[in-house]
């Protein structure tokens, strides 16, 4: 499984990996926001941790039908079917290694991108917890969407349409525990981080079913 | 004894197309599967490989139509990532068997479609697997590059392991068997539509 992970990691650095078309995404979403809202300091405080937490989730999907679809097309899927890792650990792998991708870097960026967003001193802590704790509910429940379409030549439509209704919890959660005037972050943290958990522990189950059914 | 299959029903696309396929595979054993396009050959293999079906494989390794090469890593970086699944130690024995050393730094998608193939064969040697299932290993390759396939094959079976191989040009291995699957073609009839038929 590390090698599957680290192998993941070394394909999405490499020309045309996705890691920069992830990230340069979401600096695109989150940057462009002020100019369209105008330069209102107060509105802008006020929409930073739903407009971060918006465009890490659009990022996350834009490199979702990445983590099975290659390996389809390109037989390696099927090699890995038949060897000694099971299907779930699989799943696991690559949504680790999609997280590491995505999820890790959108973390780290959206601290800098908050104060473009005059993000309120105190809200920066929340927003890094919350994303750090969020996002790989938002790699492992894309990794489920994506084991279920992999076979689907353009299936970007129908991944997103599986996709997006599951992420909603994790979205209002995440972002209410960033915003000023949240009474108890820490349990709606916790919510983010139960969601994650679940996510992680059942998944990888739901996908190894999928890509079983797809490979036949 | 390698490898027993018994009452193998194999279905494509819902409809049945082998029936009670039975073969046992001992040490050494080359099973050559022949049958026209669409006999159910690659249906077979994944039966076997159990990528398909309710057969529950063992000890086997399965090499399709795709080798499985990622075009951005190099020949070396692919053939880790390999070792590092199932568990293999030095790669470089494996590198020089198939004459890959020269091309070790090179990107896989600048290799040619011989090359390719090695690399994906190379893979093979990487399992501790004792029945290779292949199909169509020598497709669109040379004489050269074929034989080094079939001596891979033949090394492998002579070490004890087993081989069961799609094929449809002759391959130069001793004892080989050649196993016919359309003598395995289901009556179609068996798995028709009762409501078509007329039966209710």
């Amino acid at each position: 499984m590390k090698s599957l992970i680290l192998r993941d990691l070394k394909l999405a650095f490499r020309s045309g990996g996705g890691f920069a078309l992830t990230l340069a995404f979401f600096l695109i979403v989150v940057m462009f926001v002020p100019f369209g809202v105008g330069a209102n300091l107060d509105l802008l405080a006020r929409i930073a941790p739903g407009i971060l937490w918006i465009g890490a989730l659009l990022s996350c999907l834009l490199s979702l039908d990445r983590i099975f679809q290659l390996d389809w097309e390109d037989g390696t899927l099927e090699a890995l079917a038949t060897s000694p890792i099971p299907l779930s650990g699989i799943a696991i792998a690559k949504a680790t290694a999609h997280w590491i991708t995505t999820g890790l870097p959108i973390t780290l960026a959206a601290i800098p991108l908050g104060y473009l967003l005059n993000l309120p001193q105190q809200s920066y802590l929340w927003l890094f917890a919350s994303l750090a704790l969020g996002t790989p509910a938002l790699s492992f429940i894309g990794a489920f969407g994506a084991a279920i379409t992999v076979g689907i030549k353009r299936g970007g439509l129908l991944l997103s349409l599986l996709v997006l209704p599951l992420y909603i919890p994790t979205l209002m959660l995440g972002a209410q525990v960033a915003s000023t005037g949240t009474q108890n972050p820490t349990q709606l943290l916790a919510l983010v981080a139960a969601i994650s958990l679940l996510c992680i522990a059942t998944t990888p189950f739901a996908c190894a079913i999928a890509l079983r059914a797809n490979l036949r | 004894m390698l490898m027993n299959v018994s009452n193998l029903n194999c279905l494509r696309a819902d409809k049945l197309i082998l029936s009670d396929f039975a073969l046992s595979v001992v040490a050494g054993d080359c099973v050559i599967l022949r049958g026209p396009n669409g006999a159910g050959k690659t249906t077979l293999l994944r039966y076997l490989a159990g990528l398909t079906g309710d057969y529950t494989s063992e000890n086997t390794a399965f090499s399709g139509h795709l080798d499985g090469i990622k075009s951005t890593l190099t020949v070396r970086e692919n053939l880790s990532f390999w070792a590092g699944i199932y568990g293999f130690g030095n790669i470089d024995p494996i590198l020089e068997q198939l004459s890959l050393t020269s091309l070790q730094t090179r990107a896989a998608g600048d290799l040619s479609a011989g090359q390719k193939r090695r690399l994906g064969l190379a893979r093979m040697l990487l399992t501790d697997a004792d029945v290779w299932l292949m199909d169509e290993p020598t497709v669109s390759l040379d004489t050269a590059t074929s034989d080094v396939i079939i001596d891979a094959i033949k090394t492998h079976c002579a070490a004890g392991g087993a081989a069961i191989i799609s094929t449809h040009i002759d391959m130069d291995i001793p004892n080989a068997r050649i196993l016919n699957i359309t003598d395995f073609a289901a009556k179609q009839s068996d798995h028709s539509d009762p409501f078509l038929m007329g039966d209710f």
